[in-house]
C-alpha cells in the first residue's frame, strides 16, 4: 500500500485525554494513529497508538506516562491498558514515557489525580488497539470483526477455530485507521484478569538489587558535578564570596556567583560549586564564605507568627470564609460553650532523595534528567529563565526517590540547567540534607480559634473557626487556604468560617494531602472535644453529626457514615476496654475525592511517651481497587507519615532561617515506633479514585484523640509534647 | 592518596582524598550506585554497606579506615544465601514503594539474618530502627524479613488479631 509523506503526517498526532476547565474528561478521538511500519521498518514493533507497540514476537510494550514518585503509577497505568488490550500481564513489558504533554496528554503526579483521571481514558487506549488488532485479523481471515475474539494476546475466531497472535498482526493493525474511542465497548469488571489482582511494582527487581534508576544514578559522559549554596535567609542574594579560594581546592572546576533574582520556583541567588566529583564540590562549601543581603525576611520566626497570630484572633476574621445561621447568637443562647486554640507547625518533605537534576546546555538545546512531578512545569520555567522555547527543552523524568510534594517545583531544575550553561558541560546539580531542609516549599503553619455551642442535650448549635494563615492581598499562600465546605460546614444550622491572613517570605507548598493534613487534625480534634463535652460516645457523635444521607457539593455523608461505620466494626470500637494509660480515638476526613475513617489505639506511659498500637483503616475510594497491593501499600504509609508527622516533625523559623537541617532535628518514623496498620475497603457504586493522599489526614486527629482517651489531655497543637502527657 | 580496597570480591586501586566517604568513593569513583545518599550524617542508614558483614553507614565512614576489609554492596549481597532470600522476599512481599531506601533496608536486613536466623520483633525493631523508610513501608519490611527468614510473617505486636 503506498501512504504519501502528507496524509501520514496528518495522521501522526497522538491520542489524548486532557481536562476540561470543568474538570471533566475531554478525550482527543480525533487522530491517535499509527506510525512506521509503512515506511518499510519491519523490525520495528508497531505502534497501535501513543501508548502500545508490538512487536512481530509478541512483545507488548506500554508506556507509562506518569512520573513515578512510589506511588506505584508505572505499574497501574499499565494494568489499564493491558487489561483492555487483553494480553497477559507476563508478556507486558512497560517504558517509561519522557515529558511530551502533546503526546501523551497530562503528565503529572499529584493531588492523587491519576486514578480518576485516566481510569476511563487509558482503558480506552487499550482497547482501541485491541479493535485494531481484531480488525486486522478479521481482513485477515475475510470475516466480520463482530465474530472474532481476544484472549491472552490472540485474536480468535471461534467458530473456524482460527487463531492469530498480536505479534502477527501487529504490522498491519498499526496502518487501520483507529476507532471512535468514545463508542468502545469495556469489559465487564467481572471479566478483568489484570485489574483487582496485585501486581508487584515493576521496576523493583532493579530496586532490590541496587541497579541505577533514580535521579542522583544518571551518568553522562563528560559530566561534572555541582553544589549551589543559597541564602539561609529565603530571597535572599549574594553580594560576593570568596571564589578564588574556592577554586584553588583540589578538583574544583569552577565556582561562581549566580545573581538569579526569579521567583521561589526558579533560579534564585546563590554561589554554585563545580568538581570533578560531588564530594569535592560538597567540601568546598567548608570554607566557602559568602556576603548575604539577606532581605526583607530576616526577622521573622515562628514564635513571632505565634504571637501575631494570637493578637490577630482577638479581632474579627478579615475574611469571611463560610457563613450559616447566627452564630453569635447561637453561641449566647447555647447550654454549653466550649473554646480552644490549635496549631499545626510547618512541615518539610525531606524526600530520602535530596533534591538533584542532571543537565546538559549545548547548541540551544537543554537535555534534563530530573526526578520530577511535574515535568512541563520545569520544561517552562527553565525555558523562560535560559531565554530559550519550550521545543528546546527535553525532559527524561527519572524515578524518584520520594515525592510529597516537593518535587512539584523544579527549582533544582533551572538551577542545574543554569549551572550546565555556565560551565559550558553536563552536570549534575545534588543538593546536600541541610540544603533540602532549610530550602524546601513547606507545609505553611496554621492557627485555628475555635468556639462551639451545645444544647443541653449536647446537639451542636454554633461553630466558629477564626483561621490565622499566611498570604498576602486577601491571597492565602500556596496550601494555606480554607475552603467553605470545610466539615462541619454546611451539617450545622449556625457557622462561621474566617481567615485572618499573616504576610510569609518563606516558601509554601503542596504537602501530601494539602491543606487536609493541618485542617483535618485540628477539625477533627475540636470536633472530638465538643463530642466529650456531650457526654457522647465520638464515634457515634460523628455518624450524628453527618446526619441524613445526603449529597453536599462533592461530599456524600452516606458514603462518609458508611466507612465510619465499617472502621467502628473492625476496631471493635466501644467493645474494648483499654488498660490504663491507653485509649483509642477516631477521626474521618474526606479528600482527593476519597471517604477515610480512621481508629488509632494509643498508649502513653510515665514519662509521656507516645506508643501508637495499632491503626484501623476504613476507605471508600470507590467501585475498583485498582492494584491492591499497591493500594494498601499506599494507604498503610500515608497513615504512617501522618503519624510520623505528629510525633515529632516542625520546621521552625528563627531570624528568617530554618534552624531544622537533618533527620536528629526533623525526625522520620522508624521501624520501632510504625504500629500495623490495617486496611479496608468499602467498594461502592462510584468511580475510582485515588489514593496517594487521603488516607493521611484523618489519621493525626485519631491518634490525638486516643492520647486524650488514655490520660485526659488534649493534644491542640503540633508535634505532641511528651511534656504535657508526662 | 592511593588506596586499594576489596569490593564485592575484587581489588579496586583508586586516587581519593582519605576523607572521603566510602559512600562517594563506591559511587562516583567506582561507579556503583545502589548505594544511596540521604542524609550524609549516618542519620537514615540509606547508604548501609558490609565491612567484613557488619552493617556499616558509607557515608560517614572515610576510605582512609577501610583498610582490608572485604566490601560488600547491594551490587553483590545476591551471592550470599541470606542476601539472596532478602532480596527474594522483598519482592514476594512488594515492599517497594519509592525504592530509594531499599538498598540500605536490604543490607541491614542481610545483616541481621547472617547472625540471626530467626529475629523477633524486637530483634527486627533493633536492627532496623536506623533505616529510615520515607514511603513507612515498614510493615512489609517486617514481614518480608520474617519470610527470608522462613517464619510466619504475622507481626507478633500486633494485640488485636
Amino acid at each position: 500500500m503506498m501512504r504519501n509523506a502528507d496524509s501520514y503526517a496528518s495522521r501522526r498526532a497522538f491520542l489524548r485525554a486532557s481536562l476540561t476547565v470543568g474538570g471533566g474528561l475531554l478525550l482527543d478521538f480525533s487522530i491517535p494513529a499509527a506510525r512506521a511500519f509503512a515506511l518499510g521498518d519491519s523490525t520495528a514493533p508497531a505502534a497501535l497508538n501513543a501508548f502500545v507497540q508490538i512487536s512481530s514476537a509478541g512483545i507488548v510494550t506500554i508506556i507509562s506516562k506518569n512520573p513515578e514518585i512510589g506511588q506505584g503509577i508505572k505499574t497501574m497505568l499499565p494494568m489499564l491498558i493491558a487489561e483492555e488490550l487483553d494480553v497477559d500481564w507476563s508478556s507486558v513489558r512497560i517504558e517509561q514515557a519522557v515529558s511530551d504533554p502533546a503526546r501523551y496528554g497530562l503528565q503529572f503526579a499529584g493531588g492523587s489525580r491519576a486514578t480518576p483521571l485516566n481510569w476511563d481514558p487509558l482503558r480506552r487506549v487499550g482497547a482501541a488497539a485491541r479493535q485494531m488488532l481484531v480488525s486486522a485479523a478479521a481482513q485477515t481471515w475475510s470475516v466480520p470483526a463482530a465474530e472474532c475474539e481476544t484472549q491472552s494476546g490472540k485474536v480468535i475466531h471461534p467458530r473456524t477455530k482460527r487463531s492469530l497472535s498480536y505479534g502477527h498482526l501487529a504490522a498491519k493493525a498499526a496502518s487501520i485507521l483507529p476507532p471512535d474511542l468514545a463508542s468502545l465497548p469495556l469489559k465487564d469488571p467481572k471479566d478483568f484478569r489484570i485489574i483487582g489482582k496485585s501486581q508487584p511494582g515493576v521496576d523493583s527487581p532493579l530496586v532490590v538489587t541496587g541497579k541505577p534508576l533514580f535521579g542522583i544514578d544518571v551518568t553522562v559522559p563528560g559530566m561534572l558535578y555541582a553544589v549551589f549554596v543559597k541564602s539561609p535567609v529565603f530571597g535572599g542574594n549574594a553580594v560576593s564570596a570568596n571564589l578564588d579560594a574556592i577554586k584553588a581546592q583540589r578538583g574544583i572546576r569552577d565556582a561562581f556567583i549566580v545573581r538569579g533574582g526569579g521567583p521561589f520556583n526558579g533560579l534564585g541567588s546563590g554561589v554554585a560549586i563545580v568538581a570533578s566529583n560531588w564530594w569535592l564540590a560538597n567540601k568546598a562549601r567548608d570554607l566557602l564564605e559568602v556576603v548575604w543581603e539577606e532581605g526583607a525576611t530576616a526577622a521573622q520566626s515562628s514564635e513571632g507568627f505565634a504571637k501575631q497570630a494570637l493578637a490577630l484572633s482577638a479581632q474579627p476574621p478579615a475574611a469571611k470564609v463560610a457563613s450559616e445561621g447566627d452564630v453569635t447568637q447561637a453561641l449566647a443562647a447555647s447550654a454549653k460553650q466550649l473554646q480552644a486554640a490549635y496549631s499545626y507547625p510547618f512541615l518539610s518533605h525531606a524526600t530520602l532523595e535530596p533534591q538533584n537534576c542532571t543537565a546538559h546546555v549545548r547548541d540551544g538545546k537543554v537535555e534534563i534528567w530530573a526526578p520530577t512531578q511535574n515535568p512541563d512545569a520545569g520544561r517552562k520555567i527553565v525555558a523562560k529563565t535560559l531565554g530559550l522555547s519550550d521545543a528546546d527543552i527535553t525532559i527524561h523524568m527519572i524515578r524518584c526517590g520520594g515525592g510529597f510534594g516537593r518535587r512539584l517545583m523544579n527549582d533544582y531544575m533551572v538551577e542545574a540547567a543554569w549551572i550546565s550553561k555556565q560551565i559550558g558541560a553536563p552536570v549534575k546539580l545534588l543538593w546536600n540534607r541541610q540544603d533540602d531542609v532549610q530550602h524546601d516549599f513547606y507545609r505553611p503553619a496554621g492557627f485555628h480559634f475555635f468556639k462551639a455551642g451545645l444544647d443541653g442535650a449536647g446537639k451542636l448549635q454554633a461553630f466558629r473557626d477564626h483561621f490565622v494563615s499566611f498570604g498576602e492581598g486577601g491571597k492565602a499562600a500556596s496550601s494555606a487556604d480554607m475552603g467553605a465546605n470545610e466539615f462541619p460546614a454546611k451539617f450545622v444550622a449556625n457557622l462561621e468560617l474566617g481567615m485572618s491572613l499573616m504576610p510569609l517570605g518563606v516558601p509554601t507548598g503542596p504537602l501530601r494531602a494539602p491543606g487536609s493534613n493541618g485542617l483535618a487534625f485540628v477539625f477533627q480534634s475540636f470536633i472530638d472535644e465538643i463530642a466529650h463535652a456531650a457526654g457522647l460516645d465520638p464515634l457515634q457523635y460523628r455518624i450524628g453529626l453527618l446526619g441524613e444521607r445526603r449529597v453536599v457539593g462533592a461530599f456524600d455523608s452516606g458514603r462518609m457514615i458508611d466507612v465510619l461505620t465499617l472502621v467502628g466494626e473492625k476496631s471493635a470500637w466501644g467493645k474494648r476496654s483499654p488498660a490504663k494509660g491507653s485509649g483509642m480515638g477516631v477521626a474521618f476526613y474526606y479528600s482527593h475525592l476519597g471517604y477515610f475513617a480512621e481508629v488509632v489505639h494509643a498508649t502513653v506511659d510515665a514519662g509521656g511517651r507516645v506508643t501508637v498500637d495499632k491503626v484501623w483503616v476504613a476507605a471508600d475510594v470507590g467501585s475498583q481497587i485498582i492494584n491492591p497491593t499497591g493500594a494498601e501499600n499506599q494507604v498503610q504509609g500515608a497513615a504512617l507519615d501522618g503519624i510520623g508527622e505528629a510525633l515529632g516533625q516542625a520546621i521552625t523559623l528563627n531570624n528568617g532561617r530554618v534552624v531544622q537541617s537533618n533527620f536528629d532535628d526533623f525526625p522520620l518514623l522508624r521501624m520501632n515506633q510504625a504500629p500495623p496498620v490495617e486496611v479496608h475497603f468499602l467498594k461502592t457504586d462510584h468511580p475510582p479514585t485515588g489514593l496517594g493522599e487521603p488516607a493521611l489526614p484523618p489519621v493525626i486527629p485519631a491518634l490525638c484523640n486516643a492520647i486524650f482517651a488514655a490520660t485526659g489531655v488534649r493534644i491542640r497543637s503540633l508535634p505532641i509534647d511528651p511534656k504535657l502527657l508526662g | 592518596m592511593q588506596y586499594t580496597i576489596q569490593v564485592n570480591g575484587k581489588a579496586q586501586g583508586l586516587d581519593a582524598d582519605p576523607q572521603m566517604p566510602l559512600l562517594w568513593v563506591l559511587r562516583d569513583l567506582l561507579d556503583l550506585k545502589g548505594t544511596k545518599f540521604g542524609c550524609g550524617k549516618s542519620f537514615c542508614g540509606a547508604c548501609t554497606v558490609h565491612l567484613n558483614g557488619v552493617p556499616t553507614r558509607s557515608c560517614i565512614t572515610p576510605i582512609s579506615a577501610v583498610g582490608y576489609a572485604s566490601v560488600t554492596t547491594i551490587e553483590a549481597i545476591a551471592a550470599t544465601p541470606t542476601g539472596r532470600a532478602v532480596q527474594n522476599a522483598w519482592l514476594a512481599v512488594d515492599v517497594v514503594q519509592c525504592g530509594y531506601c531499599q538498598a540500605g533496608q536490604i543490607m541491614s536486613a542481610s545483616a541481621l539474618l547472617a547472625k540471626n536466623p530467626k529475629p523477633t520483633d524486637g530483634d527486627i525493631d533493633q536492627a532496623m530502627s536506623g533505616n529510615i523508610c520515607r514511603c513507612a513501608t515498614y510493615s512489609r519490611i517486617r514481614a518480608a524479613i520474617k519470610q527470608a527468614a522462613g517464619l510466619p510473617t504475622v507481626d507478633s505486636r500486633d494485640k488485636f488479631l
